[in-house]
């Protein structure tokens, strides 16, 4: 069904396929990616290009944010094993929040693509799915290397018959996880895409704002979650 | 597609999306006034209060994006569109 808005133009389910061998990937996903990548990373190499005792500028920013990320990593994995995890939350923090606001901030209509349109790459099933299986992949990690096969006592705690609920568990943490990052940041470009199809000044910029602070919330559960699931999996029980 | 299944879709996106908002709407209002009642009884706990129930709100926000994910699917990628 084709649903072309003319001011708008949002195109979803439209992509840039490229081929890659037997796949068909979503060319604007990994372009904007690859822009939301490069962005951090220069932001990171500026920051730390000349380290001064009393933190200005790019260098402040990055110590600010690196403060916030441990506080929000200690607070749920705990003091003894967040070192490990900071830098995986970290990313996964700069990542989906840079993707969320570079989605709407920068001026992606400018750039014009043959087919499909760059965006937020969070607003991509693919992108978010393989963050949420990254992070389900990482608790797995973090539960067996730190307790072996103790870990497994987790399943049958506090009774037996909470089994099969907590491996339903492992397979709905990574289903809603995806599905809300991907839901919420769609859904904001939708809203504003209707909005600028309606009227196309002044009335969507309150819908853009909303956007922008739902995807920053956004970012934040997604982190917290993440560091929430590891730290359920290396939680040391006290009897 | 054919009309009746493109109108069964139109329709049955806006159910999924308007019944899908009833029962956040109803959690998130008890959420808020349960977190107004505990700044009136205790304004320097605001901040903490604050931080959990944007964090609570956004669980529950997330109940009706699932159902907006089940009506853009049915509008931008019917699987019975065949």
């Amino acid at each position: 069904m084709p649903f072309i808005l003319p001011f708008a133009e949002l195109e979803v389910g439209q992509h840039l396929y490229w081929q890659l061998g037997n796949y068909k990937i979503h060319g604007q996903v990994f372009l904007s990616s690859w822009v939301v990548i490069g962005a951090l990373l220069a932001l990171v190499v500026v920051g730390t290009r000349k380290l001064e005792r009393d933190p200005r500028g790019v260098q402040n920013l990055l110590e600010f944010l690196w403060d916030y990320i441990r506080e929000l990593a200690r607070e749920q994995i705990g003091e003894k094993a967040y070192r490990d995890w900071l830098p995986f939350i970290g990313t996964l923090f700069l990542f989906v929040f840079v993707s969320n606001w570079g989605g709407a901030l920068i001026p992606w209509k400018l750039i014009h693509l043959p087919s499909g349109e760059l965006g937020a790459p969070t607003a991509d099933i693919n992108t978010t799915v393989a963050l949420a299986l990254l992070v389900s992949l990482a608790y797995f990690y973090a539960g067996l290397s730190r307790k072996g096969l103790r870990y497994f006592e987790y399943y049958v705690e506090p009774t037996p018959i909470m089994v099969p609920f907590k491996i339903i568990e492992d397979f709905t943490k990574p289903l809603s996880l995806s599905f809300r990052l991907f839901g919420n940041i769609l859904a904001d470009e939708l809203v504003v895409a209707v909005l600028a199809f309606l009227v196309p000044l002044i009335v969507p910029l309150p819908a853009m704002f909303l956007g922008l602070f739902t995807s920053a919330i956004q970012a934040l559960i997604f982190a917290t979650l993440a560091a929430y699931y590891i730290g359920e999996a290396v939680h040391e029980e006290h009897h | 597609m054919d009309s009746i299944t493109s109108a069964a879709s139109v329709l049955a996106a806006g159910l999924a999306v308007g019944l899908g908002a009833i029962g956040p709407g109803i959690g998130q209002g008890n959420a808020a006034g349960s977190a107004v009642e505990g700044i009136a009884r205790q304004p320097e706990a605001e901040g903490k209060i604050r931080g959990t129930l944007l964090l609570s709100l956004a669980f529950m926000e997330a109940l009706t994006i699932y159902g907006l994910v089940v009506a853009l699917v049915l509008l931008f990628a019917n699987p019975f569109a065949g």
